[in-house]
């Protein structure tokens, strides 16, 4: 299967490496180079850091991102509409449906079609599972990068069960390209509703493990209270969102404050924030989110309208000429889509606006000062996924 | 062991090497993009545990295993450090490609960033295709291996003469 003779192998790996190639130097002038990364356990992928060190203190840190740019903008000008949400799904990959929406919404602004209120609801209910399936393996991989393993089993163990639902419903554990320009694809299979509170029922239970097991641990809290502290108005200025930006105590919410074709403003439910900025902050600013999306599930669920989950919509999708641009408080935080369209069958033009790529671009002013081994902690707290952050 | 590195072994004392080979398998994750959190649901989760296979998903450095798993999206910019990756390990090594990225560049094979397949950098043993495979289609993969192992003539293969033909699952 090999396509190339070794020579030809090594004579383009070594070009690839000479583009890539940063000097990291052991002694400089001004103290040690610290190279994490690209591959790094603790980033979530291959996100690379270039720390240079003090001692033990980090004097200025440097990400280095793109290893996993994929070309999601360019690609998407030459995929037609409905083939643009397989590609999307994959930019955040943990909450792989919350992606679709945003982009679905914006077509459905520039054709002026809605989705029949059950889709919305639908919709509603796996954008919060996706929520559910990406935050609660956060909180185990968080406890694992502090040194704990048994967390992460029980969020691999549990998480299990929202994808299940989420396997039930879109055929997909991970990526369900479900979601359809005026409507969803199916409608939920018989049995499923039962089944999902049952899930939720179980998810928080795993919370209140969770409290107990990892933000009550006086090691946890040793290592992320104090550490890692964003004020209100340098979260603000950096343009963090979701819980890095609630967890600074700004009270902002794009489902509760700009909520787009999604059924938030129908239920009863709260947005968390947290008044001190710091690295636990953040972390139980998520875990609430988790137990809040639940009940919002839980809401969804029991109050589900009855109708058409499609509304009518040409065979051949043109949408069109005009821009739109939607955002959605997605699990990671707003996430939105520009859109450019001239009248084809494919966008003109898409800009995506990820959360993690904003949220990360505070770490260089985060981690000046701080040690070495809270580089980690603050990273696991600041939580980023490698495709949000290049796409 | 100047006999084993000869691969002059008695045949039951070659089918007892290996058969310690394929029940100790020191597996490297080298996870790059969705596919590594479905390997991580095998290898280290409860309920698709890899450990009952006999694979050691832990190795502390890519020098200390035996397989690699590369899942994920390969771009033109990490290739170098996978190449430098499989060059460390020591043989006999073998390489998994988990999901269509890593096998032939999958929903990104127009893109101008990604390669098209990691088997034009490292010699692959095994595809596991899938966007992403399921686990279980991984430890579908992890078990063909093992019983290629099994059956494996050392004389060759440490003499680095055939790897065989790649093996596809499913």
């Amino acid at each position: 299967m090999t396509l190339m003779t070794e020579s030809q192998q090594l004579a383009y790996a070594n070009a690839q490496a000479a583009d890539g190639r940063v000097n990291v130097e052991l002694e400089t002038d001004d103290g040690m180079v610290l190279n994490m990364g690209p591959q790094h356990p603790a980033t979530h992928g291959t996100l690379r850091i270039i720390a240079r060190l003090d001692g033990e203190q980090v004097t200025s840190a440097d990400v280095m991102c793109g290893y996993m740019h994929r070309g999601y903008e360019k690609l998407c000008e030459v995929r037609t509409y409905p083939q643009v949400t397989t590609l999307v799904n994959r930019i955040d990959w943990l909450g792989s449906f919350a992606n679709e929406v945003p982009f679905i919404l914006a077509a459905e602004q520039l054709m002026e079609i809605e989705a029949p209120p059950r889709a919305m609801w639908i919709r509603t209910i796996l954008f919060e599972l996706s929520r559910i399936a990406n935050v609660s393996l956060f909180i185990g991989d968080l406890a694992l990068q502090l040194g704990a393993q048994t967390p992460a089993f029980l969020a691999f163990r549990d998480r299990e069960f929202v994808l299940n639902q989420i396997e039930s419903v879109t055929g997909g554990r991970f990526h369900p390209n479900f979601d359809r320009i005026g409507g969803l694809k199916d409608d939920l299979p018989k049995g499923w509703i039962a089944d999902t509170k049952a899930a939720m029922g179980r998810l928080r239970s795993f919370c209140d493990d969770m409290e107990g097991l990892v933000y009550g641990n006086e090691i946890f809290q040793t290592r992320t209270r104090g550490i890692g502290v964003i004020p209100a108005h340098v979260a603000q200025s950096y343009g963090l969102s979701g819980a890095n930006l609630r967890g600074s105590g700004v009270d902002w919410d794009l489902r509760r404050d700009a909520n787009v074709g999604l059924a938030y403003d129908q239920l009863d439910w709260k947005v968390w924030t947290h008044p001190d900025g710091d690295s636990f902050s953040r972390c139980w600013v998520r875990l609430q989110e988790v137990r809040e999306a639940t009940k919002i599930v839980d809401q969804l669920c029991d109050g589900l309208p009855s109708g058409p989950i499609m509304a009518k919509v040409p065979r051949i999708i043109k949408v069109p000429a005009g821009e739109a641009y939607v955002a959605t408080e997605n699990p990671l935080g707003a996430m939105g889509y520009y859109v450019v369209s001239r009248g084809d069958i494919g966008p003109f033009r898409v800009k995506i606006r990820s959360a993690s790529f904003n949220n990360i671009s505070i770490a260089p002013w985060l981690l000046r000062g701080v040690y070495v081994p809270d580089i980690i902690a603050i990273l696991a707290s600041l939580y980023f996924i490698l495709g949000d952050i290049d796409r | 062991m100047g006999l084993v590195e000869k691969g002059l072994l008695p045949k039951p004392l070659t089918k007892l090497l290996n058969l310690s080979r394929k029940y100790s398998v020191w597996t490297y994750q080298w996870g790059l993009a969705c596919c590594a959190i479905e390997m991580g649901a095998a290898l280290a989760a409860p309920r698709y545990d890899v450990m009952r296979l006999g694979v050691i998903p832990f190795p502390a450095s890519p020098r200390q295993a035996d397989l690699v798993i590369i899942s994920g999206t390969v771009t033109d910019k990490i290739v170098p450090a996978i190449r430098r990756l499989y060059e460390q390990m020591p043989d006999p090594k073998y390489v998994i490609s988990m999901g269509s990225c890593t096998n032939c560049g999958g929903p990104y094979w127009d893109s101008y960033s990604v390669t098209k397949g990691v088997d034009q950098i490292v010699p692959v043993d095994v595809y596991v295709p899938g966007c992403p495979p399921r686990p279980e289609a991984l430890l579908e993969g992890i078990v063909l291996l093992q019983e290629r192992i099994q059956n494996e003539d050392m004389q060759k293969r440490w003499a680095g003469e055939t790897r065989g033909e790649p093996i596809v699952v499913g």
